[in-house]
This record gives C-alpha cells, structure tokens and sequence, in this order.
C-alpha cells in the first residue's frame, strides 16, 4: 500500500541521514569536522593516490639450496665434531650424499646425525629423514612437507624484515601481505620512488665474512678448478674481478647487533658494525690465527671488500668500507641491522602510478561522475516530469549512500571503481523506469491512479529482485576473480547495486505517497 | 509535452519476431567474423595477460627524442622494444617483454637507468609490471570468471523461470560476450584486466535486460492461455519496450560522460561497456526470445492450438 507507514518514513530518513554523515567528511577540510563526527574519507586505489603494488614470490628454488648447503656445513661439522672420517659429502639433487670412510663407524655416523640434523616439525618427527646406502654411503633428503613448512615459515619471516626496512625508509602507511603460500604484495601509497622501494625490499642482504684462499692457484681458477671447499665470487671493490674464497664462512649477518653509517681513516663513506658474543669470539679467534692474511666481505654472494688483517679484532666492531656513497652506506646499514632475507625475493607484478597521474584520474572520474549524473538527471526529470524528479532525488540520497557505504567500510575506491559508480546510477534509475512503466501499464488496464501506482510498486518489485540479482552475480564473480583494480569496481557496483534497490524502491515510494496525500490526484503525471 | 514520456505510443505493435530471421543471420555472421578475427589478428593482449612491463614517463619541457631511446634500448639486448609518444610530444610509452630467465624487477631498473642516461631527468608516471606466472594466472582466472558468471546466470534463470528461458538467456550472454569481443578486435582495443571487468558488466546488464522481458513473457503466459508463443513474445517485448528505450538511453548517457571525460585509461572500458548495452538490449530482444520459440514451440503449441469449444488444458 502506498500509506504511509511510519518505519518506511523512519527508515527513508535514517538511510538519508546515515549517507550524508558519513559523506560529509569527503566534502569539508580534513579536521573541521567535531570529533564525535566520523572522520572516514573514501580509501583511494593506489591508482588513484598513487603509490606502488609490489608482489613478490619466494624463491623456493633458492630457498631449496639454500637449506640444502646449510644442511650439508651440519653434517660436516657433526662429523668432525664427532671425529668420524668421511668423503665425497655434497649435494646431488635433493639429498646429500656422503660416504663414511670406516665402515665399522657407519652405525654410529647414522645415529649421531639421525638425532642432530634438521628441526622438530609442529606435527612431530624431524624435517629430514635419512638413509644408509650400500658402499658405506649415507644420504640425507628434507620430507615433503618441510618444504611448504619452510616457504610458508620463509614467507612469515620475509613479512616481519620487509616490514622493519619500509618503516625505516619512512614511507607511510604500507600495507604488507601474505598472498596464496608463497607471495608477499606490498602497496605502498604515497609519492615513493618505486626503485628504491624494491632495491630495499628485494635485497637478501645476506652478509658472511670469508676467508680469501690464498692457496688456490690462479691457473686452475682460470681453468675453472675451484678447489671443493671454495668459492668462486665476483667483487665490487674495484680491484679484483673474483675472488675465490672459503665455503665455510667466518661470522654471518645473524650475528650482528648493530649497523649504521660511518666513515674510514680517509673519511670515505663505510658501515660500523658491532657483533654479539658468539660473533666477537669467533671474528677475535680468527683475526688472530690470520693476521696478514686477507678476508672477504661478502654480500649476496659478491664481494663488497677484501681487507687484509693488520691484526687480531678483538673488541667485537669494525667497519666495512667498500665503493659506497653515503647514501648506499646508509642503505646497507639499513638492510644489515633488519637482518637478511631467508629466501630471495623476486618481483612478479608490479604496478606503480606517480601521484601526478592519480590525481589527473581523480579529476577526470569526478567530471566524468557529474556529467553522466547531470545528463541521468535531466534526462529522468525530462521524460517523467514530477515522478522524474522523485527519482532523482532517490538518485542523490543512493549516491550519498553509496559514497558514505564506501567511506564507512574504508573498501577500496578504484579507477574502473568510479564506471562501477556510474554504471551504478544508470541501474538505479532502471528499478524506478520499471516501477513507472508498471504504473502507467495499470493504469491502461483501467485501474485508478492512486491503486495503480500502488500495484506499480508491489508488481515491479519481483522483476527489479530478478534484474539485479543478475548483476549481485556478476559483482560477486569479479570480486573473487579479479585483482586489484577489477576488486575496486566490483565492490562499488555491489553496494551500488544494493543501495539502489533501496533508495529507488523505498524512497521514490515515500515521496509519490506524500504527493497522493498532498495534491490528492486522480491521475498520474506521467500517463 | 512534458513530461516527454507521454510522446511515447501508449501501446506499440511491433513484429519484433517477424525480423528474428534476418536478425539470426546477421547474428550469425557477427559472431563468425569475431571467430575468425580470434585466430587471425587474434586478441591485442596488453601484458596483464601476455607478461611484461609498460613504462610511462615524461621528460618535462623538452620532446622525447624517440630515436636516442631506442638506441639507448637496442644496446641492452633486451629483444623487441616499442617505444612512442602518446598524448603530448613529451610523454612516451616504452614496451617490452622480459627476456626469459631474467628478473623482471632488474630490467626494469636497467631499462630506467638507460632512459636517464639518453634524456636526462625523467620522470615515470606509471610502471607495470608482469611475470610470466602471474599473466598466466590472471588468463585463467578471467577466462574461469566470464564462464562461472555465466553458468551462474543459466542455473538462476532454471531456478527462476524454466530451463529453456535459461537456455535463451545463455545463448543470448555468449552472443554479447563473443559481440564484445568483435568490437575489441575491430578496434583492436588492448585486452586488460579491465575489459574482463566490463565484459562481466555487459553480462550482467544483458541478463537484468533479458530478465525483464521474460519476466512479462511468464506473467502474459498465464494471462492469455491461448496466444501462440510467438504473439505472446511479441506482445511482451512490446510491453517492455518503453522502459527498455529509456533505461538503455540512461545508461547510454551516464556511459558517454566516462568515454569523453574518463581519461585514455578508462575509455576502452567505457567503450566496450556502451557497446555492450547496446547488443546486450539487442539481444534479449532477437537472440533470448527466438531461441525460447524454437525450444519451447512444441511444448506451447498445444496450447495455442483452438481445439473445439472446450478450452484447452495443457
């Protein structure tokens, strides 16, 4: 019935009021609104806002080998601790492989290793099994589902240091996240140097001190015989290619307490350090078993310097020199003092919009949202006269709703996000189109005005159900399947799509009630 | 005059159906063509499907001198780079494919660093990039999409009405989609993660249009038991059809401001979105009712067959 009920009333006025509060704080200057007001604005894309989309994938691969050499130094060390002799320890394929040279000690080697290599896993058991081959050989392999416990465990650790690298960058606001198993996508908003950003991200930063093998001919290096225990590893310091130096490494990065920028003798931009007790022990013990020789420091795999040791450290801090700049002494502070990567990080999407180019977006959806609203409203006014009117004034209340839905839920408004927002109005004026053409249909079956507008409503509300259950489908779809963006545009046309079943059907009926009770019409204006 | 809806006819008696066969076969021969145009050009895939890196940058008061950066490029041996201008003479769009097994994130720096070296200050107002997983990801996630949609819209129209008007409603959503499809190919549109967001868009409009007019198709059903299939589509098109010229003539308007005001990002969108409403309208009208005819004639015709005095009873 087109009476009046109270709550039609109540809630017409409720659903109006809540738009425009939680709009205002889009329209007036941030901060001039009270503090009990919400304060919410519209959460920009970073396509509108500009700023980076980094997604990034563990390298499991490295991550892989990376386990398996470290698993390989366990061994070797065990097996020395132990004093059991073996040979050909390496890796080949996915295990280790290593041949105990006594075969009267192969029992107690497999014991002894059996009980220390590997981690507890949460569901009992160790991450690697082993088994004793013929021939006195021992072969270790990771169980299957250590691998996904350690990208998934690579993956938590990654988000913590990428965490700690961006804030000390000082961008704001970044929002870091674990994707499916193996990914990590980080938005940063804000006018940031995308490059910077990833050069601070996607460094392991990795750091070992190694011993430079001095021994190692420079004709088999030519040759490519690398002795089995060394390294070959390219350098950036200006004075050699390569360097081959020792597997094994001295003192990692784990073992550092602090990094920051400083200076050398020639106040050349270099990096302080200072190590724990476990790294002050081991780097004193080796400086002064090594004095006159040289020692590589090693970052990612390619030598930063190779300072000879004039003699023993035992204070437990030194600098790095190095080609740096300032700036790149501050940066690798930066990365040594958050600690290194467990796995490399590759870059696999990347979407980046410079702020200049977000507000030209801004600018060009606003106009393009008041010219396709100004030509609905005049076109809906033009056709349908005063019920037109109506309509449109639900239009207002829909967009205010939409707009305060937006703010309120912080959902992301995106580029496509402002089509669905068009698109959106366009939908809107279709349920009140269906419910006016009902009418004038009930009125040419020779119904009164009054029950025809009545029957227009109740019987065009199953077609607008139908209709626009269609386009909840269609949004819901994109929402699970898109990215990013598309994310954007099928959540504005789903709480478009809602807000204006509502405003077009409850709000427009309000109104034309108001007008029968007021004028107390025998006809509709729009027969 | 005003309001203008009063200059529409009350009543319209179009023969909608009387057209369905010439409409068929233009139908036919629009989705043929887009067919072929699948194979040979095939789809303008931009690299939210094909992978790679699309830079946009601006060297301020000075013109992009196209030349140096393409020789700056070529030295990098990173295969096949495009390179032109866009909009303005100092804006410039760089193109190119990571080579395989490198890192993306590394060309890209490397690329940079090169276009610095050959004009200077640069600034990029856009860079996006795609690895080959993640392309290959988001094919298979737009195609599932377009699919899932419409096998949802089948199974809601069975649930709704009865399966052949869901048959209808399919039929006619992968006439819109392939249609859509032909205008992107004709004009050559780059295939986005974009277009699949329109495409989705033009499915759901088609079935909101669609629905409409099977809606009175149902209602006029159980009104006049006896009118053949045929009048009765005909009638409840032309029932509709008012509101179908103005609802479409809204979205058509609100659409335009996007396409002429919405910026270069956005008007492949809205291009194809204007399209859609167009074929989608289309549609519900010769491609979803015929196809009820058709598959529904027999079941209808006793129906609409006066047999005797007695009323007939299906």
């Amino acid at each position: 019935m087109l009476a009046l009920s109270r709550w039609k009333v109540i809630l017409v006025v409720a659903s109006a009021l809540f738009g425009l509060i939680f709009t205002l704080p889009n329209l007036v200057p941030v901060g001039s609104l009270p503090s009990w007001a919400p304060q919410q604005r519209l959460n920009l894309g970073l396509d509108l806002q500009g700023g980076s989309y980094l997604l990034y994938e563990v390298d499991t691969v490295a991550l892989r080998k990376e386990r398996l050499t470290n698993l390989t130094e366990d061994v070797r060390s065990k097996l020395h601790g132990e004093q059991i002799d073996f040979t050909g320890l390496a890796v080949v394929g996915d295990a280790i492989d290593v041949r105990i040279s006594d075969p009267t000690k192969v029992d107690a080697a497999f014991k002894i290793l059996n009980g220390a290599l590997g981690e507890r896993l949460l569901t009992g058991g160790r991450d690697v099994s082993l088994q004793t081959r013929p021939d006195q050989h021992i072969s270790v392999t990771f169980v299957a589902q250590a691998a996904n416990s350690a990208a998934t465990d690579a993956v938590t650790r990654s988000i913590e240091i990428i965490r700690k690298r961006i804030d000390a960058l000082g961008t704001k606001e970044p929002i870091i996240t674990q994707q499916g198993t193996n990914r990590i996508r980080v938005e940063a908003p804000g006018e940031s140097d995308p490059e910077k950003l990833k050069a601070v991200i996607g460094k392991t930063a990795k750091l070992t001190f190694q011993m430079v093998d001095v021994d190692a001919a420079p004709e088999d290096v030519a040759a490519g015989r690398i002795p089995p225990d060394d390294e070959l590893l390219p350098s950036d310091d200006g004075f050699a290619p390569a360097y081959v130096v020792k597997k094994r490494s001295v003192v990692t990065g784990e073992m550092l307490t602090s990094a920051s920028g400083s200076h050398d003798e020639n106040n050349a931009p270099a990096v302080g350090f200072s190590f724990n007790a476990v790294g002050t022990q081991r780097f004193a013990q080796v400086t002064t078993q090594n004095v006159g020789k040289p020692f590589a420091i090693v970052l990612d795999k390619r030598v930063i310097s190779a300072p000879r040791i004039n003699g023993a450290i035992t204070g437990g801090s030194g600098i790095i020199t190095g080609r740096f700049t300032e700036e790149s002494a501050h940066d690798l502070a930066l990365l040594l003092k958050t600690g290194a990567l467990p796995a490399p990080l590759n870059v696999v999407e990347q979407h980046t919009v410079g702020a200049e180019l977000g507000a030209d977006a801004v600018k060009a959806g606003a106009l393009s949202i008041i010219i396709g609203a100004a030509l609905i409203f005049l076109f809906i006014m033009l056709a349908y006269g005063l019920f037109g009117v109506f309509a449109a004034i639900a239009l207002v209340v829909n967009g205010l709703m939409i707009v305060g839905a937006m703010s309120l839920t912080q959902a992301t408004l995106t580029l496509p996000g402002i089509a669905g927002m068009i698109l959106t109005l366009a939908v809107a004026v279709d349920a009140n189109v269906l419910i006016y053409e009902r009418m004038r249909d009930e009125v040419r079956a020779g119904r009164p005005a009054m029950s025809a507008a009545d029957a227009g409503f109740t019987r065009a509300l199953t077609t607008i159900i139908d209709a626009n259950v269609t386009t909840l489908v269609a949004a819901v779809i994109m929402f699970q399947f898109g990215s990013g963006p598309v994310k954007g545009f099928a959540w504005t046309l789903f709480i478009g799509v809602i807000t204006s079943v509502f405003t077009a059907v409850l709000i427009t009926q309000v109104l034309v009630g108001w007008w029968f009770r007021a004028f107390r019409s025998k006809t509709l204006p729009i027969i | 005059m005003w309001p203008l809806i009063k200059l529409l006819p009350q009543r319209t008696h179009y023969h909608f159906v009387a057209f369905a066969r010439l409409a068929a076969t233009l139908s036919i021969i629009a989705v043929i063509a887009t067919v072929i145009g699948f194979f040979y050009p095939g789809l303008n895939l931009g690299i939210d499907f094909k992978g790679g890196t699309v830079l946009e940058l601006n060297t301020g008061a000075k013109a992009v001198d196209l030349g140096k950066v393409r020789t700056a490029l070529t030295e990098l041996n990173i295969g096949d780079v495009q390179v032109q201008t866009f909009g303005q003479p100092n804006d410039a769009i760089v193109r190119f494919q990571t080579p395989k097994g490198a890192n993306p994130a590394q060309v890209v720096t490397q690329v940079k660093t090169a276009v610095s070296q050959a004009l200077g200050t640069v600034t990029y107002a856009r860079t996006d990039v795609v690895g080959p997983e993640v392309s290959s990801e988001l094919k298979f996630s737009g195609a599932a999409a377009l699919l899932i949609a419409i096998g949802l819209m089948l199974l809601y129209i069975w649930f709704r009405f009865e399966l052949q008007f869901g048959l209808g409603a399919v039929v006619a959503l992968f006439h819109d989609v392939t249609l859509s499809f032909g205008l992107i190919l004709l004009l050559r549109l780059e295939f986005s993660l974009n277009l699949i967001a329109a495409l989705l868009t033009i499915i759901g409009y088609s079935m909101n249009d669609t629905v409409v007019v099977f809606d009175r198709l149902r209602e006029n059903r159980r009104k006049f038991k006896r009118m053949p299939l045929r009048e009765l589509i005909d009638l409840s098109v032309n029932e509709t059809l008012s509101r179908t010229v103005i609802t479409g003539l809204t979205a058509l308007l609100a659409l335009s401001g996007l396409a002429i005001f919405g910026g270069e990002s956005l008007r492949p969108l809205s291009i194809v979105l204007l399209f859609g409403i167009v074929i989608g309208t289309y549609s519900s009208i010769y491609v979803a009712s015929p196809i009820i005819l058709l598959w529904g004639v027999k079941a209808d015709d006793e129906v609409a067959k006066p047999i005797g005095p007695q009323p007939a009873r299906p």
